[in-house]
């Protein structure tokens, strides 16, 4: 039987009926075509799936969706504000932070989480964040690189 | 593929206990989900009616009770644990064991009720605490009962609870004067669970050099985790030395009773026991003498 689940993602206030055992995850990718969290290893290990619920990096595919009752979801399609990308797009854009794109929504979400509570994080505080979030092209460094040009102040507005 | 179940999200303890008492023994509790999705999704657990406690904010706290100690909710998640002001002194190795508890996004969901009631013999939170001598509250309709830590793990994977009752709160007593503790955990890949995991805490006669108690314990190294109480025996009532420490290893190693898997034999498992509980024990004593 199908529950009602309210929440609100990406600012917008949503009505659900879910099935308890759909996942976050499910909820978000097929009920509201929020494709950016992506489905990979489903076990909790490679942090694709990374969203932030009530301002906390958690993987979208290890919570029920009704866990999310109540709650704040934010996705990587609630990062730009219209055609303006957060500061944390451009740089990985700038620092060649993407490559296959595949963990990049993750990557985001989870450096997202770190800064939004800690907005002077040292590189070890970096890479702990993103210490779950797997990268199978290997562009960690240039991801810390991206991450780090937007602590030092190089996106803020007006520059 | 997770299997149907029927679902209820109670907000407090007495609604929750009421459902426990309904449904008996046909129930999965599940917190933060972070180990149970996991199963369920394999099929490993498939429970009819699923109780969803996470929701329950008076389980979820972390009070210090001065020479009391602390007081934890079941439902403090690992992150909340980790970046805790009260985490200092004596309770420093409870933060430092969590921050090397899986990752930021299962830290931040995850309760450490949920670690402990998930009973996996490598999970981290379990050694720590038994050295801590932690108690835990344990509540159901028909009143509540506390039992020590190292008394809740029956058998692999299983708890002491019976149907009904409900972990509530972890009680980590206040650590003695010239205590000193330590926790190391050995695994490939760091963060990930413990290949094997020792925690050591050593207690000083107060102007002697002379260990006045001393606990031991050990994660991944049996079905469940463990005392190694005949390696305690080896260094209680004595001056620690390097040799007494080696013994202890030793022993603690042969009272273990690691299995092999994907992660380490049986073998590998023992020879890493004998070697952490020395390293560690030492670590712990030279913490004591600091205290």
């Amino acid at each position: 039987m199908k529950k009602e689940l309210r929440f609100t993602v990406n600012g917008e206030a949503y009505e659900l009926y879910v099935k308890p055992k759909s996942l976050l995850m499910d909820v978000l990718r097929d009920q509201l075509g929020l494709t950016g969290a992506k489905r990979s290893c489903d076990t909790n290990t490679c942090g694709t799936c990374t969203v932030i619920l009530n301002g906390m990096a958690v993987n979208s595919c290890s919570i029920l969706a009704l866990q999310a009752n109540g709650g704040e979801v934010l996705t990587v399609e609630g990062l730009a504000k219209k055609t303006e990308l957060h500061p944390l797009q451009k740089a990985f854009l700038d620092y060649g932070s993407v490559q296959c794109g595949f963990c990049t929504p993750g990557m985001l979400m989870a450096t997202k989480a770190l800064l939004d509570k800690n907005p002077n994080p040292t590189k070890e505080q970096i890479k702990e964040a993103i210490d779950a979030n797997l990268c199978r092209c290997t562009g960690y460094n240039s991801i810390i690189r991206a991450v780090t040009a937007v602590v030092k102040g190089e996106y803020e507005e007006g520059k | 593929m997770i299997r149907d179940f029927e679902y209820f999200a109670p907000k407090t303890l007495e609604e929750a206990l009421t459902l426990l008492d309904k449904y008996q023994d046909n129930y999965k509790v599940i917190a933060g989900g972070q180990s149970l999705l996991k199963l369920m999704r394999q099929g490993l657990v498939t429970p009819q009616y699923l109780i969803d406690i996470k929701g329950i904010s008076e389980l979820n706290y972390i009070k210090s009770e001065g020479k009391k100690g602390l007081r934890i909710g079941a439902l403090a998640t690992h992150r909340a644990i980790e970046e805790s002001p009260m985490m200092k002194n004596g309770f420093s190795i409870l933060a430092e064991m969590e921050q090397r508890l899986a990752y930021i996004q299962i830290r931040n969901w995850g309760t450490l009720g949920g670690n402990l009631c998930h009973a996996d013999p490598a999970q981290d939170s379990a050694p720590v605490l038994i050295v801590l001598n932690a108690n835990l509250r344990i509540a159901s309709q028909k009143g509540e009962r506390t039992m020590a830590i190292e008394d809740f793990f029956p058998d692999y994977l299983q708890t002491a609870l019976k149907p009904s009752e409900l972990l509530a709160e972890i009680q980590v007593p206040a650590v003695p004067p010239h205590t000193g503790t330590a926790y190391a955990k050995f695994n490939i890949i760091e963060n990930d669970l413990a290949t094997v995991a020792v925690a050591v805490s050593t207690t000083l006669s107060s102007g002697a050099d002379v260990c006045q108690d001393i606990r031991i314990a050990l994660g991944a190294a049996a079905p469940t985790p463990m005392r190694a109480k005949r390696a305690e025996g080896v260094l209680r009532g004595k001056k620690i030395t390097d040799n007494l420490l080696t013994e202890a290893g030793e022993i603690a190693s042969a009272e273990a009773e690691p299995l092999s898997d994907i992660n380490a034999s049986e073998e590998y498992r023992r020879q890493l026991i004998k070697v952490l509980v020395k390293r560690i024990g030492k670590e712990a004593l030279t913490r004591a003498r600091q205290a």
